[in-house]
């Protein structure tokens, strides 16, 4: 931001600053920018999450681009991340990196979405902030499930196998869905091909698109502060500049989530198991990634209450419910004030949060 | 971060304090701008290890110096092969007066690989229409500007053994 009033001549520097100006409105935005403030009380620390699960992503990016470099999909793939992670000097770093960084990202989202749900930031006028993070928090899984496969050993397949499985037992749709996805009856190369398109174009076009979205509306209707702030008057809630001093902490925080990243990539390297092998046993005790867990434990218990088809479309029919209810939320609690109807929300939201937490556990446990 | 700093600057104009805190101000700025270096090139360093560790190996690898080519004894007099020989294309001439020689196949104008053109009794590049000599590798018209590297060549039974001169 350079300053507009300047004594003396203009140097070259203002000068080009002046003819940018002119064409792109860099002064609107600056001024625009320049205005935007940050509540400040003592929940402000969340408002972090956002910006370090957008760290993870950028690293998504960075280093998915430095993996497609050496990545061969098809039947190579084994292969070629075999020699990214043992031949290739710094290759087992770069592919470290996004592993983590996969999964510290969706570790910071949902951290980030249960404090937005606390801080009741989807009500008037943010609900569609709650709804393009919500579609948000699908594309990330979505991602995590894409790449999975990628890796093509042992885990990889059995982990794409059993999900699409699952997707098969829909009724009318299932089948098809499974066989367009799988290309095939069973998870092959041409699978990986599939996952390989949607995980580096088809879902970095679609979370681009729905993050500026998410981006565009926080500038518009900046952060949301808890309905304890709310209450107060205006004279006694603080605010801070978002130009330079909540951005230095931002910062900062970015750079700890970076540094973090890389201290668990260099103490936790990932490995590489067997090679994928369609005619070999699932190993003991296969469970999915974390983030999966209290899906695959809810999928479990309703396998063993009622077996077979029936149990696993009620089961789906129920998780698919339950993410409704969660999308729905500002709709719920739309009245802008505590109530009978806030009350409900923070119900869905404490209960959210202990059934994820329990059926995860359960899960581990029962490994 | 100018909050920082505000609260230290005095209000007595010429202070020496005053001048004290600009220099920190600037040695703080420039601290900080040489842990912005440090910290991209930490992170740069692995990266560019990663994209150069094949043009490494391939360098180390194409440091051969020698080769032996396995049955190319058996190479009809009047006609040539195409090798790798130190990562890059080389031609082997078994000539009708049963003369062999050997040069880099690399186009010495702007690295096209040669073609040995028996009909013609020329070496030629077809990218830009150079030519060579086909018994010496001497550039003969055309944009070459100077020789293909010669090889030499040694006929032993069931191979023909390369080295470089
Ligand atoms: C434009 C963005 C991205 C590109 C170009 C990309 C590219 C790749 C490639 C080439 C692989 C295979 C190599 C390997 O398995 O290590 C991979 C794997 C993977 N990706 Fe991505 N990716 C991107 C974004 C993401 C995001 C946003 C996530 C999830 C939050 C993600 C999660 C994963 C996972 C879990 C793996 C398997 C990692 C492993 O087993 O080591 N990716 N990705
Ligand atoms: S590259 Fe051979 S003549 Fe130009």
């Amino acid at each position: 931001m350079a300053k507009s009033k300047s004594l003396g001549p203009d140097t070259m520097g203002t000068r080009f600053y002046k003819w940018l100006d002119e064409r792109l409105a860099l002064s609107t935005m600056a001024g625009f920018l320049s205005k935007k403030t940050v509540p400040q009380h003592k929940h402000s620390h969340w408002y972090y999450w956002g910006g370090i699960t957008l760290t993870f992503l950028i690293v998504q990016f960075i280093t998915g681009i430095l993996l497609l470099i050496y990545y061969k999909p098809g039947p190579d793939a084994f292969e070629s991340v075999r020699f990214i992670t043992y031949e290739l000097e710094f290759g087992w770093f770069i592919r470290g990196l996004h592993h983590w960084s996969a999964n510290l990202m969706l570790l910071a989202l949902f951290i980030h979405m249960f404090s937005v749900f606390f801080m009741r930031a989807y009500r008037r006028p943010r609900e569609f902030g709650w709804w393009t993070g919500v579609l948000l928090l699908l594309i990330t899984l979505g991602f995590a499930f894409s790449g999975y496969l990628l890796p093509f050993d042992e885990l990889s397949y059995f982990a794409t196998k059993i999900g699409l499985d699952v997707a098969e037992s829909l009724p009318l749709i299932g089948p098809a869905l499974a066989a367009i996805a799988r290309g095939g009856t069973d998870v092959t190369y041409l699978t990986i091909q599939r996952f390989f398109t949607l995980h580096i174009i088809v879902l970095p076009l679609i979370i681009l698109g729905i993050l500026t979205i998410h981006l565009v509306l926080i500038l518009k209707h900046g952060n949301a502060s808890p309905p304890s702030e709310e209450a107060k008057p205006k004279n006694k809630r603080k605010e801070i500049k978002f130009f330079w001093d909540f951005f230095v902490k931002d910062i900062t925080m970015w750079l700890l989530a970076l540094n973090f990243l890389i201290l668990v990539t260099i103490l936790f390297p990932p490995q590489l198991g067997s090679p994928a092998d369609p005619l070999a046993p699932a190993p003991e005790g296969i469970h999915p990634e974390w983030y999966f867990m209290s899906q695959y434990q809810f999928l479990k218990i309703f396998g063993n209450i009622l077996p077979g088809a029936i149990g696993e479309f009620i089961s789906i029919g129920l998780m698919a419910c339950a993410l409704l209810l969660w999308a729905i939320v500002p709709l719920i609690d739309n009245t802008g004030k505590a109530g009978k109807r806030a009350k409900a929300a923070t119900y869905i939201g404490l209960l959210s949060i202990v059934i994820l937490v329990v059926l995860t556990a359960w899960a581990y446990l029962a490994i | 971060m100018p909050d920082k700093t505000k609260k230290t600057v005095s209000t007595d104009p010429g202070n020496r304090e005053d001048k004290v805190n600009v220099t920190r101000r600037k040695f703080i700025r420039a601290g900080m701008g040489a842990a912005g270096v440090a910290y991209a090139a930490a992170l740069g360093y692995p990266v560019y290890r990663y994209l150069a560790d094949p043009a490494e190996k391939a360098a180390a690898q194409a440091a051969e110096t020698e080769k032996e080519l396995v049955g190319a004894d058996t190479l009809p007099q009047g006609s040539a092969m195409i090798f790798r020989f130190g990562g890059q294309p080389a031609l082997l001439i078994h000539h009708e007066d049963g003369s062999w020689v050997s040069f880099s196949a690399v186009c010495t104008h702007l690295a096209c690989t040669v073609e040995f053109q028996k009909k013609e009794k020329r070496i030629h590049c077809a990218c830009h229409g150079g030519t060579y000599d086909m018994y010496t590798g001497k550039n003969i018209s055309g944009p070459p500007p100077k020789p293909l590297t010669p090889f030499k060549v040694e006929v032993l039974d069931g191979k023909v053994k390369i080295a470089r001169a």
